[in-house]
């Protein structure tokens, strides 16, 4: 048999330009290996979440008048597009915690990778868009049962998706602590008690921000959950808040996002200039 | 024109010194050695040929190229076996090597095209699509150099190719560099096995404590640093020094391990004669060739392997 030899030279230049890229699919065809997880986790985590809220808790708040009157609308319409966003995070934050580890720590594999034409921002950037597609599909996945449920009362509703992945990206600054870490002691339980877990139940997801008293507001100010919540909520259901204040949400957002992912190139340039 | 010029290369950490200043060459299709203990630098030394470690001083030349302000373009010309093992475990065995390829900017195909002749070459043909995990050491690292093939490199970087691997898979993965060596690669190797030195490299820098304390071909090391034949004589742990001391005058020089008295001559027949004349009676005697071994412990004073 003979076959034709698939001449090729290697190109730092094209590497320059698409590196990122590659990085991607790297970690997309490695998906592989918690596909069904992941299915299970895309699929089933929506369903369970909007039977619980948007049937079960939703029979209840709708009973009650006060609710109606402080948003305007159904339980389930107010919970959904935060629920959205909830998600994206999610998966955020777990790839910012372990797929950063897994590269630095368990399997090497930026190590690796920096042995080749790419640079440290590249692979940053490559986990940054990485994140992203994750975070579309999440988002996607959700909005379109929210939707199904009758969650969503506006065709602009969807833009909760792009939100969502703004929201993830903003979780960045936890990649940069990950980058930091030298050594596995279960740090990531603290970060998911003392930080992810009150961000999320402070929120505004399930109930308004505004139902909190003030001292503990502030929580959900710097939450970019509730940010993200909100900004999505003027979409679905909205306007419910001066113009400003979404401006606002929409930089507070990018803010966290470029600070956190410069931190990151930062300290894995570093890392891994050994 | 040298493939790789180092001049007074120099690698702090703070005020640790991880390399010293050290001045070599190497030119096209050789086949080097960095042959010294752990901790002599010998690794860092490779990350700054590797152009992934910025030099603290001195000057550093791979392929013509500062790696300072061409890292890139280097890398795309070197193959890289690190120390250990980082292979992606959640691919599998082909899809390392696909997803590597795509770093040097090759397309999808050539990439597929080379990861089967590179899975042959490694002899890893019947274990494409395996679990990494499920390889063995030797596989494993078989699986690494084929990766560092992906992109038909100038220069390949060996960094312990083969510690930790059992004498079998050791000469499986000789058999394989010496094949690359005769198509004209560049090899540059570290080891701390002089045996695997002798075998693989055609010149050697002695590194220790972050300094070259002899260069030169293993044969010319040897005749230079050492006597021809080596006498190892056992007394026993608690008698080998006051042995040593009647021994005074064999040999051209004496050697005391905590082990053994190791006593270098021309001939070491006659030398252990001569032990034997003296009334002496050694545990156990053995005449061998002098090894790289023998001039490190020249050189510094202490075993490869400690």
């Amino acid at each position: 048999m003979t076959t034709t030899r698939v001449d090729a030279q290697v190109s730092p230049a094209r590497v320059r330009r698409f590196g990122a890229i590659y990085v991607v699919e790297h970690k997309l065809r490695a998906v592989r290996a918690f596909f069904w997880t992941m299915l299970a986790t895309l699929f089933g985590t929506p369903l369970l979440y909007l039977f619980a809220f948007g049937v079960g808790l939703a029979a209840l708040v709708s009973r009650n008048d006060a609710f109606a009157q402080l948003t305007g609308v159904g339980y389930l319409q107010f919970v959904a597009p935060a629920l959205v966003v909830n998600a994206a995070v999610l998966v955020s934050v777990e790839e910012f915690m372990f797929g950063i580890l897994q590269g630095f720590m368990w399997n090497k594999s930026f190590f690796a990778m920096s042995a080749t034409p790419l640079t440290a921002r590249q692979i940053v950037d490559g986990m940054m868009l990485y994140v992203g597609v994750r975070a579309v599909v999440t988002a996607g996945i959700y909005f379109a049962a929210v939707a199904a449920f009758g969650g969503a009362l506006s065709p602009w509703a969807v833009l909760v998706v792009p939100i969502a992945v703004l929201v993830a990206w903003a979780f960045s600054p936890i990649a940069a602590y990950s980058s930091s870490l030298r050594e596995d002691r279960s740090q990531f339980n603290m970060v998911m008690r003392v930080i992810v877990m009150p961000l999320t139940l402070f929120s505004g997801t399930v109930f308004p921000l505004t139902q909190l008293p003030v001292f503990l507001q502030w929580i959900g100010w710097i939450s970019p959950i509730w940010h993200g919540s909100e900004l999505a909520r003027q979409f679905s259901y909205g306007p419910t808040e001066p113009l400003w204040l979404s401006v606002a949400h929409i930089l507070y957002l990018l803010v966290l996002t470029v600070l956190g992912w410069r931190l990151t190139v930062v300290i894995a340039t570093r890392r891994l200039d050994v | 024109m040298p493939v790789i010029a180092a001049s007074e290369l120099t690698k702090k950490y703070g005020e640790t010194v991880a390399v010293g200043g050290i001045t070599f060459e190497v030119p096209a299709g050789e086949s080097f050695g960095l042959l010294g203990p752990n901790g002599a630098g010998k690794s860092t030394t490779m990350r700054m040929i590797g152009a992934v470690s910025t030099r603290t001083s001195g000057d550093l030349s791979i392929l013509g190229m500062d790696p300072d302000s061409h890292g890139p373009e280097i890398r795309a010309q070197l193959g890289v076996v690190p120390q250990q093992d980082n292979l992606d475990n959640e691919l599998l065995v082909r899809e390392n090597l696909l997803v590597y390829g795509r770093y040097f900017g090759l397309p999808r195909a050539a990439v597929a095209q080379r990861a089967d002749e590179l899975l042959e070459f490694a002899q890893l043909a019947d274990r494409a699509k395996a679990k990494v995990d499920e390889l063995s050491g030797g596989m494993k690292r078989r699986l690494t150099i084929a990766r560092a093939l992906i992109n038909e490199p100038r220069i390949l970087l060996l960094d312990e190719p083969t510690t930790g691997l059992d004498p079998q898979a050791r000469h499986i993965l000789w058999d394989r560099l010496f094949r690359l060596k005769e198509r004209g690669t560049t090899l540059v190797l570290t080891t701390h096995y002089m045996d695997e030195a002798e075998q693989l490299c055609d010149r050697l820098i002695v590194v220790d404590k972050g300094r070259i304390m002899a260069e030169g071909s293993p044969a010319a090391l040897i005749r230079e640093h050492s006597s021809r034949e080596v006498l190892e004589l056992r007394f026993g742990s608690d008698r080998n020094a006051s042995a040593a001391e009647q021994l005074a005058g064999v040999g051209d020089r004496l050697e005391v391990l905590p082990d053994r008295v190791l006593v270098y001559a021309n001939d070491g027949e006659s030398a252990l004669a001569e032990v034997t004349w003296r009334g002496m009676q050694p545990i156990t005697s053995l005449v061998r060739r002098s090894s790289l071994e023998d001039v490190f412990l020249r050189l510094t004073g202490r075993s490869l392997i400690e």
